[in-house]
């Protein structure tokens, strides 16, 4: 299983940078998006896979029982998805924006701003 | 609750800008109100911290390494002061520079959020809540960058949004990777779990270390990492460019300095890395510099050179010595508050020699002495003390810096520090030139009576104030830098004394149950 989500990791890193570099300003917005689809898997990963129990308090118990999985990563990933979803809406915006104003979604010709 | 204020004073002052919907007036007078506000809270924490020692607060009751946790040691709380002291600056100058439109549409709501996220920054005491704050003051410096429109805005919008998302994902990925091997984000706790890592595993935390390194040298624009930088800090209005100019990079200069003193044990091969990064920095920002002309491109090259003197006080970690990692510390500590006070103030007079002229191209400018004699000297106060000319601030940094640097044995490194001086001096001598010694070009001025109307006495003052403010404050520092000297010191000796920064916050007040709070999430 580890095997396999490194390896997926790795495929999305690949084709994040893969589309980030990529001269469309859209291909960036799809690079972005799976950007932060690794960074979020690599966190589950290195949080550890294991079968196991969520970390419900039962009720009538001070502390979840034995055997229950890390709740921390879940946390943190969920909190970097509300966050990504938020800047990606602004990204898409931006280069809707951007492509109105200078009639292009290439990349390379966006040099007005480094003469 | 004090410590909290910092962060709440610019989410209040947002809020309440937002609810005001379109009303320029009451927004304006708010957004002084709340810059107020928030240099009170600063100016009192400092003091709390400088006088009772590192403030501590656990967000929501909950203890140190499980809750997140706001620390607030001197470095922290100097920082905050001086992103305060920017902050009403800048506000004030923005009243005159920023127009009614931009103000409607949520300029000072932005700002506020952006501070918000600064201060956070700053104070927190935990790695995830760190890439949290980074990420509230990118969304509010997206909107500014871009806030107004117009081609240029929207393309140094996307190179600016772009970069600084991929080096928010390579931070997220560095906490990812750093909270697997240690099962921890608070700060206090991972410096000593990273140690016990770093004695079986060197490499592992040094690979961790590296993501961080990158995500943050991104985001402070060090070689070879600074391109965005000088593609977008020079299109939007001038007041945005001198906030963002004075504290954003630096904010990643900040978090480079906090996790390789407090958080990452001390490794040979990730100092040298930063060493020859900060020599790099420092040279290529300056030979940009030298290469531009336009007011502020010029400016903004000269950030990138600067933040290597920084990079380079913190990298002069590597000499085996005590006393001389605590003067490169220090020295990258004042280095730091010089910098913000005098590159705002820097980008704040190019704004207003815009204002005045219409332009900032240095081929169109001049005679300016003649013009505005007096705005010619307060150009020169900021212009010479980034050059590092005593008896201005600029001099005392550039000679901790280099005092450390030879105090290290690092000579080469030093060397191309007075070199990367020098060029900063010529090309600060080149705008002086330019702008304000030579005569106004023919034709130009015809246009300009004709064209242009020179801003009201009100408008006019409002611009300067917040400048000549920030120039006594330059002179201030200069003519007796004891006083910051002696603050970065205690910063210095705070950031390299780890036991002290984890006693302080992990111990609780029961202190026997602390064998025991580590281990339940492992």
């Amino acid at each position: 299983m580890f095997v396999v989500m490194a390896l997926l990791v790795g495929a999305l890193y690949a084709a994040a940078f893969y589309l980030l570099l990529a001269r469309s300003t859209v291909k960036l917005i799809f690079g972005l998006l799976l950007l932060g689809h690794a960074a979020n898997l690599l966190i589950f990963s290195a949080g550890g896979l294991v079968r196991a129990n969520p970390a419900i308090v039962p009720s009538g118990v001070e502390a979840p029982l034995p055997g229950y999985a890390d709740p921390i990563p879940q946390a943190l990933i969920l909190t970097a998805i509300v966050i990504s979803f938020a800047v990606l809406a602004f990204a898409a915006v931006l280069v809707k924006r951007a492509y109105v104003e200078s009639g292009t979604d290439d990349s390379e010709e966006m040099r007005t701003t480094e003469q | 609750m004090l410590l909290a204020l910092p962060i709440i004073i610019p989410l209040l002052t947002a809020c309440v800008c937002l609810l005001l919907g379109h009303r320029a007036r009451l927004q304006r007078a708010l957004a002084v109100l709340g810059a107020c506000g928030l240099l009170v809270a600063a100016t009192t924490l400092f003091v709390r911290v400088w006088m009772d020692g590192v403030q501590i607060l656990h967000v929501g009751g909950w203890q140190a390494p499980f809750g997140i946790t706001l620390v607030a040691d001197v470095l922290a709380v100097l920082m905050v002061l001086v992103t305060a002291l920017m902050h009403l600056a800048v506000t004030v100058y923005s009243l005159a520079n920023v127009n009614a439109r931009r103000q409607r549409y949520g300029y000072f709501a932005f700002l506020n959020v952006m501070l918000m996220g600064i201060c956070g920054a700053f104070l927190t005491g935990d790695l995830f809540n760190l890439y949290v704050w980074f990420e509230v003051m990118l969304i509010g410096s997206f909107v500014l960058l871009v806030l107004g429109g117009g081609r240029a805005q929207m393309e140094a919008g996307i190179k600016y949004a772009t970069l600084s998302l991929l080096s928010s994902a390579l931070f997220l990925a560095g906490v990812g990777v750093i909270y697997g091997i240690t099962h921890t984000l608070s700060m206090a706790h991972l410096s000593q779990r990273l140690a016990l890592v770093a004695e079986t595993d060197p490499w592992l935390v040094v690979a961790a270390s590296v993501l961080l390194l990158l995500s943050f040298g991104l985001k402070a624009a060090v070689f070879p990492l600074y391109f965005w930088l000088p593609a977008s800090y020079h299109t939007p209005a001038p007041a945005v460019s001198a906030i963002f100019a004075g504290l954003l990079t630096k904010v990643g200069v900040y978090a480079l300095i906090r996790v390789f003193t407090v958080v990452f044990p001390a490794s040979d091969y990730t100092l040298n890395l930063l060493l020859i990064i900060a020599g790099l920095t420092m040279l290529f920002g300056v030979l940009g510099a030298v290469s531009q002309s336009q007011i502020r491109r010029i400016l903004s090259f000269h950030i990138i050179s600067q933040i290597g003197y920084m990079v380079m006080g913190l990298a002069l970690l590597v000499s085996p010595g005590p006393a001389t990692q605590r003067l490169g510390v220090a020295a990258a500590v004042f280095y730091i508050a010089h910098h913000i006070v005098v590159k705002t103030n820097l980008f704040l007079i190019g704004g207003t020699v815009r204002a005045l002229t219409g332009t900032e191209r240095l081929v169109q400018l001049g005679g300016l002495l003649n013009q505005v004699p007096w705005l010619a000297i307060l150009f020169l106060i900021p212009a010479l003390s980034l050059a590092g000319l005593p008896p201005l601030s600029g001099f005392w940094a550039k000679l901790a810096i280099i005092k450390a640097g030879f105090e290290a044995q690092q000579y080469t490194l030093t060397a191309v520090a007075l070199f990367a001086g020098l060029l900063t001096l010529v090309s600060m001598l080149k705008i002086w030139n330019e702008a304000f010694w030579k005569p106004a070009p023919e034709g130009e001025t015809a246009s300009e009576n004709s064209g242009r109307r020179k801003p009201p006495p009100r408008r006019l003052a409002l611009l300067v104030a917040p400048s000549v403010a920030l120039a006594v404050l330059t002179l201030a520092i200069g003519l007796y830098p004891q006083a910051l000297l002696s603050v970065s010191q205690r910063a210095a000796r705070e950031l390299l004394n780890r036991r002290g920064y984890v006693q302080a916050v992990l111990v609780p007040p029961e202190p026997s149950e602390q064998p025991e709070l580590g281990d339940d999430r492992s």
